[in-house]
């Protein structure tokens, strides 16, 4: 045998330098990164849609069927004159085709639609539906004390542990139930946080959202359970614009949690959701997202679009306000979950891990405005990139002139995996106290060879040893995670790793 | 405001077709078609808004309410009044220009060697013609940028240096440009051309200052090519009128295995706006940005730099800090750009700031875009104030508040002045910030 045909036979070391340690590790990253979306189906139940197209018949017609007041056809109106003025923006690090937003469903609502008193009489579809996102919802009930509102294309179909929340004076349910019995909360506080004026997406949201979930947590008290939603989009073509408001009385405590998965499909989705979050004096909440939407395929075709306005407020004094988010899924995510630190002593937190494979785009991170004195923040992302994909962090710290002795610490990573994806870091700081102490570190790196050796040699494969180097990567964040979702988000992450070695 | 705007755009059209007068044979020479097509593009460009993410922390309407007129001639100095901005001891060769004007009497070059072309670039126009056609506006382009078009269009001269493949310049270059307004408010639009061959050395000192206070609108660009392992050390100290507005384009270019230094100083001026880019362009390369900005009154300090890793196996190295006391406003973008396949890149950026005044503000900006996944990147942002420990470990041992202050601002920056490798203009440099900060304290 000669030497010559070794060298034909055996790859060479210097082909993969670049990469991972060695061929075979090569092929695991290639074979994985041929998956596809896992949790890709559509269920088939009637809809009832509004006309295609948007115009002031469109949100008349929204606002007639789900029987609102007033005060709220007022408001509709307001922003979508407004959102007619408007340009849409394109300052972010994404691409994407123009959006014809005449060419779209605005109101979707699942039929039969009838007052539900048990788990039983849930459309068997529907709970079928439910199995496969692995959230059983009569398992919910015995389930850590997790109360789900389960949103099925927009109109709420099912809500748990009503009772046990309604003992302690806790209000728990879907937009239109709030909009419905309680509209003088929703008339104080819809768009107090996120008004209508405030960018092109948030106001096509105020004119034509369809549901949402709204919470109140009354003075001193803390909500028993976690609170958790499950969103997800359903009838083709249907634009989402869930509405989001938690109000957290003083001294009250929640911690919120949402999480989606969507079907597979070609068509992209815009979804344009609004959260706004309400904490007043000594209040604290805690707000947690997953979030799986469709993708697109490996070819970067199809996926949602996810542009988000979340933003929550420290209102008075000793508020805090805790942002965790887990993003993997969507063609392309846009979203700062922000907090506005008013109070004095308020406390503003973000922890982020968004991963990003195929063609997927993230332009994700959080504002966080110093307005009280004393107030404090901790940013901590971790963006992952794989494939050909873009991730970018772009984050704002503002210390205004008044807010003595502010502090703000910011960590920025991100992990490439692979040489065709990109990884950016757009921070802005704008200080203006002199007791600031305001920190911001980034840093960008590759998986080390050497973890994957060291784990290789241990006998653990390389596709395993990819997920724990990344699940140890993100830890930080996911501690801040409540316990089932912490569990969830690894699981997701493996998966979704599994699509997004390469 | 858009009519301001509109107006002060059409004013800089009609002063070039005076300015077109006073160039006498110039104007026939080919580099006036340029400057026509710049004016040109100038037009359409107009004066960029905050709404624009490059000027989104820079409000450059102050500098529109002025009609700033180009110069032909400059007023006569003494050389006496050089005194102050001559670094003790310094050993160098010296191009002196007078609002932008060359004034040779105050020049003084040695014999330099073989090769060596020093000019003015109004000269290079027709004793280096190709040279100078061929690379000038070769890597900033009018097409793009308002100021870049602007300084096109009003390009009269500048320094021409060229420096020949293996040519140590052992004394560096001291480029002096002092302002005399005399109550006219002029513009200067200094265009400098540095070509540096391969395995050649060089350090360049670049000074701005003023003699009369006064307004006055300088807006430079300077272009480096920087040859295969050549060393290029680059001191730039600005410490103009508290009215003056600077405006300074920098673009260098490095080939295989160079090194180049920027060590930036800002002092002066009411609105300030440094752009500094490099281009790595080919591998091995090594780029070290270097500044040091103090602002007080209500001056503005804005500082862009784009480093751009186009090639693997490179390394860029940045470190900025900035002292704002009163209404001064700082402004920091810092861009790391690692294209695809440039692999091996190690980019380090640091940007700190102190403010003394609840009334000082900085908006800091450091930006990594990153297309290659085996590459070291990071950096880092601090805004902060002099620490309370420090301080207290100076009173403790009987230092008086003023001077123990004046100390720790002397520490921070002395990381900075550390960079210049020349001990003249360091030396010299530190009594000056002393001087500023002990003003202040």
């Amino acid at each position: 045998m000669s030497t010559e045909n070794d060298t034909v036979k055996t790859p060479q070391k210097s082909d993969y330098d670049d990469k991972f340690g060695s061929a075979e590790q090569q092929e695991t990253i290639e074979k994985l990164t041929q998956s596809d979306y896992k949790w890709g189906f559509t269920t088939d139940i009637e809809t009832e849609v509004a006309p295609k197209g948007l115009n002031e018949d469109t949100i008349r017609f929204i606002s007639a069927k789900k029987k609102e007041p007033e005060f709220l056809l007022e408001w509709r109106l307001k922003a979508f004159r407004y959102w007619q003025k408007m340009q849409e923006p394109h300052w972010p690090n994404v691409n994407y085709p123009p959006i014809d937003y005449q060419d779209a469903y605005y109101y979707a609502a699942p039929k039969p639609k009838k007052e539900l008193k048990s788990m039983d009489e849930v459309d068997p579809q529907l709970r079928e539906t439910f199995e496969k996102l692995g959230i059983p919802l009569d398992e919910q009930k015995r389930l850590a004390g997790v109360a789900v509102d389960a949103v099925m294309d927009s109109v709420s179909v099912a809500t748990t542990f009503k009772k046990e929340l309604a003992k302690h004076g806790i209000i728990f349910c879907s937009f239109s139930d709030a909009v419905q019995n309680h509209p003088d909360l929703i008339e104080k506080y819809l768009g107090s946080v996120v008004p209508y004026t405030d960018n092109f997406f948030a106001a096509l949201n105020s004119a034509v959202f369809s549901d949402g979930s709204f919470c109140y947590i009354p003075k001193g008290v803390r909500c028993p359970m976690e609170l958790s939603t499950y969103f997800r989009i359903n009838a083709a073509n249907t634009g989402q614009f869930e509405r989001t408001l938690i109000v957290a009385e003083e001294g009250a405590y929640v911690s919120y949690l949402e999480g989606c998965t969507a079907p597979m499909r070609d068509e992209n989705q815009l979804h344009a959701a609004v959260v706004e979050i309400i904490a007043h004096k000594d209040a604290e909440v805690k707000y947690s997202t997953v979030q799986n939407w469709y993708p697109g395929d490996k070819n970067g075709v199809g996926g949602i679009y996810n542009f988000v306005t979340k933003r929550g407020i420290c209102l008075e004094e000793n508020a805090k306000i805790s942002w965790t988010q887990v993003e993997t899924g969507s063609a392309i995510t846009w979203k700062y979950p922000s907090v506005i630190l008013k109070g004095d002593n308020s406390i503003g937190e973000f922890y982020s891990v968004a991963l990003t494979n195929n063609y997927q785009q993230a332009d994700t991170g959080t504002k966080m405005i110093h307005l009280g004195k004393n107030t404090r923040s901790t940013i901590i992302s971790k963006g992952i990139s794989a494939g050909k994909s873009q991730n970018s962090y772009r984050g704002l710290v503002r210390v205004s002139k008044n807010a003595d002795n502010a502090r703000n610490f910011s960590q920025c990573d991100s992990l490439l995996i692979g040489d065709k994806c990109g990884a950016h870091t757009f921070p802005y700081l704008e200080i203006s106290n002199t007791t600031a102490k305001v920190e911001h570190e980034a840093t960008t790196s590759k998986i080390g060879e050497d973890q994957i050796f060291y784990l290789n040699q241990r006998g653990i494969d390389t596709e395993d040893a990819i997920g724990m180097i990344v699940n140890g990567y993100c830890k930080e964040v996911f501690m801040e995670l409540p316990m089932e979702f912490a569990v969830e988000a690894r699981n997701l992450l493996a998966i979704s790793l599994e699509g997004s070695v390469g | 405001m858009d009519s301001e705007k509109k107006d002060i755009r059409e004013w800089y059209q009609t002063a070039f077709a005076d300015f077109e007068n006073s160039l006498n044979g110039g104007a026939s020479l080919p580099f006036h078609a340029v400057r026509k097509k710049a004016i040109a593009r100038f037009a359409e460009l107009g004066f960029p808004s905050t709404r624009n993410e490059d000027w989104k922390y820079t409000n450059i309407a102050p500098l529109l309410k002025h009609q700033f007129q180009p110069v032909a001639e400059a007023p006569d100095i003494a050389a006496e009044s050089l005194a102050p901005f001559l670094f003790k001891g310094l050993d160098a060769d010296r191009l002196v220009f007078v609002n932008g004007v060359y004034n040779e009497a105050l020049s003084s070059v040695s014999n330099l060697p073989d090769g060596v072309i020093l000019d003015t670039l109004e000269n290079a126009f027709t004793t280096h013609a190709d040279t100078v056609t061929q690379a000038l506006g070769k890597t900033v382009s009018y097409e793009e940028e308002t100021f870049s078009a602007l300084n096109t269009a009003f390009a009269r001269t500048g320094v021409f240096l060229s420096v020949p493949a293996g040519v140590v310049l052992e004394r560096p270059l001291y480029i002096l440009h002092v302002s005399k307004t005399e109550g006219r408010e002029f513009l200067a639009a200094p265009r400098n051309l540095f070509l540096f061959g391969d395995n050649s050395q060089a350090r360049l000192v670049e000074g701005h200052y003023n003699l009369d206070g006064g307004t006055s609108f300088k807006n430079s660009v300077t272009e480096i090519s920087v040859g295969a392992d050549a060393l290029v050390e680059h001191v730039r100290i600005q410490d103009e009128s508290k009215d003056a507005f600077h405006f300074a384009t920098t673009q260098v270019e490095q080939a295989t295995g160079s090194n180049y230094t920027s060590v930036a100083i800002d002092l002066g001026g009411s609105l300030v706006r440094n752009n500094l880019n490099v281009h790595l362009a080919e591998e091995r390369c090594e780029a070290h940005l270097i500044g040091f900005y103090f602002g007080s009154g209500r001056q503005l300090i804005d500082n862009h730099t784009m480093i751009d890793h186009a090639v693997p196996n490179c390394e860029s190295n940045e470190l900025y800090k900035g002292i704002l006391d009163d209404r001064a406003h700082g402004v920091f973008n810092g861009k790391v750009m690692v294209r695809p396949d440039a692999q091996k890149t190690n980019a380090f950026q640091q940007n700190q700031a102190i403010l003394l005044s609840d009334d000082a503000h900085i908006d800091s900006k450091p930006q990594l875009e990153i297309f290659a996944d085996d590459v070291k990147c990071s950096h880092g942002a601090t805004v902060g104030e002099l620490d309370d420990e420090s301080l207290f470990y100076l009173r403790a041992r009987g230092i008086g508040e003023q001077e123990a202050h004046a100390m720790l601002r002397l520490a921070f920056a002395r990381d900075i002045f550390n960079y210049i490798k020349i001990d003249a203009v360091r030396e010299r440099l530190e009594e000056l910030v002393v001087e500023r900060f002990n003003n202040k304290a």
